[in-house]
């Protein structure tokens, strides 16, 4: 039977949220949480032999030590195959998840396999190294996650042939495998051309090589003339969240006056972000958005002014397709408002 | 224009004293086949073999492929311009032998035939390994110029294609299929509400025995024209290449042109097809600017919403491609893009020489550079060792067991770029 080690995260193993993120790595024999559906989609054909949990915090703070203790944890159980999570929209969780399999493969040369949502940032960064499969964006999607990662697993495990991406459920990694549609070419010609047509959603089989490049515009003339906005990613909002800005996937943004106002206390604002410790952020709002800073260079002549709106949204797992929709429309509002240039920043 | 196009099923081939049509068998005198080819003085000698599915036979080096196709009714004859005079074809009947094809087969350049394994993996690449095959195998005369061996050999494969098609002229077809392109206006009176559509067909035209012809003009020597679907199904449009085996247009492919089909089958229900747009693939750069000014001016005069464009061949043509597509959408015109990839052995690479961010909606054949392994074959129809030196082929392609590691690029037909197959890549 084939031997699997799982990773996963505190929160998947059941010891705690972010508040428990610090726990370092630790090792159990058998299943532990999510390897139970693994499991049971495995059937006789292996066996996840070990569980090894790491909070997500202290992976990413103690990364060598954290890599180095897990390999030797994995090491010595001589697995078939390392599976990571699935991470879904957890960023840090996906990172990790991503970082460790590259390790594991490297190191002990076994085939990895992890599970993420398309956003993800780990995502990006990690599925032309690996075979990401790609998932929904929350534990909910667990059952259709472990019923494509599964039979990838078991590929992987007994060295079998990967077919292509559209086959197997994993990321497209920038390499290009052949497979037999259900359909001749022109037939999925006509169809995506009619869905085209329609104004329907439709899906290229060669994505076009990414164009969304933004060149940066020339340089302020005179700063110390210029009128200022802040915009932010980070969350800041007036306390309450008075506009209920989500703390994941945000699907709006605020726009709140500061006219006035010098400093951003904790008394007035916070964030609302949901994908990072807000602690700081909360004691001291101006560590995201810089408004006591700007305002000393308002008073001594370093900058124009400061517009008198701040826009902000989370960034927190938040489609491409709405920042963009958000930007569109409120950068038009801050042309109209004869606003000379924007500091954005995120977290 | 109107075609009503009957098919007679054809499930198995072999030879005989008298060249008929049978219980669905196609029986060929062997000896008034090579008479045919022989009529031409460049053939020293002459051979015909018969492949059928699921026999294990190679037939390498592959030049073209061509159904057996008879007008029954209505003006001109099968390959207009070619064998038959220069009148309009693509009305009236026309019977076809599905199932059948005539293969010619040699070494002209040696490197650009292809591959057709009628068994094993590599007959799954191919649509030509489940026809039932007449092969001619030409030997040429001694000191015979290529271009003039291949246009002789174009040749010997037309006259034998329509030698057997003759034999379906007074025979009920299984099955037929009437296809009509109105003209414009009733077109439009027709089916006011669906969003029309043409088809963009790039033509092989980079010279040098990479042509094509229509009615019997080379297309790189014309500017890009239009043409009623029908008259393709009636040998309008024939291979003359020597090109890479994987994604050359084979005649077979023009005679059933799958866009056209499938665009047919959606007609007057989620489209109005408007009739296909022919453009080729010329090398200088001032040519490939005229053309594709030409395929965007030419759809927007058609008043379409939409276009399919279809290549042939890969490299140089990718500009053509990308040009066509993108002086389209500049039109406000939407496109579907079929092409296919060579992406590297591993797949990593850049798939095409051109790209543009117009081109949103892509079909691909596949990645031609895929590697495949060809299990060695009872009996090879034609030489075996040209294996090495064909496009796909390497060094060392050919082992001694007569099994063949190759690039996918060496089989006919296996990432056309018209769609007719189901293979494709992510």
């Amino acid at each position: 039977m084939l031997k699997v080690v799982h990773y996963i995260n505190q929160f998947f193993a059941n010891i705690g949220g972010e508040e428990m993120a610090h726990v370092p790595a630790e090792v159990r024999e058998g299943i532990v949480g999510p390897g139970l559906a693994f499991q049971q989609a495995f059937g006789e054909e292996a066996e996840i032999v070990a569980t090894i949990i790491c909070g997500d915090s202290y992976f990413n703070e103690n990364l060598e030590e954290a890599k180095q203790t897990i390999i030797n944890m994995v090491k010595k159980y001589s697995p078939d195959l390392f599976i990571a999570g699935p991470a879904f929209n957890a960023g840090r969780y996906g990172v990790a998840c991503g970082t460790i399999a590259m390790a594991v493969r490297d190191e002990l040369n076994i085939p990895v396999l992890s599970g993420m949502y398309r956003e993800n940032p780990g995502a990006d960064m990690f599925k032309n190294s690996i075979y990401v499969v790609s998932t929904k964006n929350s534990a909910a999607g667990m059952r259709d996650a472990v019923k494509k990662m599964a039979p990838l697993a078991l590929k992987l495990a007994k060295g079998e042939k990967v077919g292509a991406s559209a086959e197997e459920g994993y990321m497209p990694n920038g390499k290009r495998v052949n497979f037999f549609e259900k359909e001749r070419g022109s037939r999925r010609a006509v169809n995506m051309l009619i869905k085209k047509l329609n104004g329907k959603e439709f899906e290229t089989e060669f994505p076009m090589p990414d164009f969304d490049r933004v060149d940066p515009n020339p340089a302020v003339k005179d700063i110390t003339k210029a009128k200022i906005a802040l915009v932010t990613s980070g969350g800041i909002v007036p306390k309450g969240n008075p506009d209920h800005i989500e703390s994941s996937s945000a699907s709006k943004y605020g726009k709140y006056d500061i006219d006035g106002i010098m400093d951003l206390t904790e008394a007035d604002f916070a964030t609302a972000h949901g994908g990072y410790d807000p602690v700081y952020a909360n004691l001291d709002p101006d560590r995201v958005l810089p408004v006591d800073v700007l305002r000393e260079f308002e008073k001594e002549g370093k900058i124009g002014s400061i517009h008198r709106y701040f826009y902000t949204t989370v960034g927190n797992g938040t489609a491409v397709k709405n920042s963009k929709a958000f930007a569109e429309e409120f950068a038009k509002e801050l042309l109209a408002d004869g606003v000379d240039a924007v500091i954005l920043t995120s977290t | 224009m109107k075609l009503e196009l009957g098919s007679i099923f054809i499930k198995d081939i072999q030879f005989a004293a008298e060249s008929k049509v049978e219980n669905e068998t196609l029986y060929v005198n062997k000896e008034e086949v090579r008479q045919i080819i022989l009529e031409d003085q460049n053939f020293k000698s002459a051979d015909v073999e018969l492949a059928k599915p699921g026999e294990s036979i190679r037939i390498m080096p592959v030049k073209d492929v061509i159904e057996p196709r008879v007008k029954v009714q209505g003006p001109g004859g099968i390959f207009p311009g070619m064998v038959n005079k220069v009148e309009t074809v693509g009305s009236g009947k026309t019977n076809v032998l599905k199932g059948a094809a005539v293969v010619t087969t040699g070494k002209i350049v040696g490197f650009q035939e292809g591959i057709i394994d009628m068994t094993g993996p590599g007959a799954e690449y191919t649509p030509f390994s489940q026809l039932n095959n007449l092969v001619l195998v030409c030997e040429p005369i001694d000191g015979l110029k290529q271009h003039e061996h291949e246009k002789a050999l174009r040749f010997a494969g037309y006259k034998v294609a329509i030698y057997l098609g003759e034999l379906a002229r007074n025979l009920t077809p299984d099955v037929v299929e009437t296809f009509e392109t109105p003209s414009i206006i009733e077109g439009f009176k027709m089916y006011p509400e669906l969003p029309r559509v043409a088809y963009v067909l790039m033509l092989q035209s980079q010279g040098l025995m990479h042509d094509t012809y229509v009615y019997g003009v080379d297309a790189k020597q014309s500017l890009t024209t239009m043409i009623y679907p029908t008259e393709l199904m009636d040998g309008a449009i024939v291979s003359g290449n020597c090109v890479s085996a994987c994604d050359k247009n084979t005649t077979y492919h023009h005679l059933n042109n799958p866009v056209i089909h499938d665009l047919f089958a959606e007609h007057g229900k989620t489209l109005n097809f408007v009739g296909v747009i022919i453009t080729n693939e010329n090398v200088y750069l001032a040519d490939k600017e005229r053309s594709s000014n030409w395929s965007a001016k030419l759809a927007e005069f058609l008043g379409v919403d939409g276009v399919i464009i279809s290549q042939e061949g890969f490299g140089n043509p990718d500009t053509d491609l990308i040009m066509n597509c993108k002086k389209i959408e500049a039109k406000g015109i939407k496109t579907v893009i079929i092409t296919d990839e060579y992406a590297g052995r591993d797949g990593s690479s850049q798939s095409l020489a051109d790209a543009d961010a117009s081109a949103d909606a892509v079909v691909t054949g596949g990645n031609a550079n895929e590697v495949i392994e060809l299990p060695p074959m009872d009996k090879i129809v034609g030489y075996a060792d040209v294996a090495d030196i064909i496009a796909g082929g390497f060094d060392g392609s050919l082992h001694a067991d007569g099994s063949i590691t190759a690039e996918l690029q060496v089989i006919t037909g296996a990432t056309n770029e018209m769609g007719f197959n189901k293979l494709s890549a992510r």
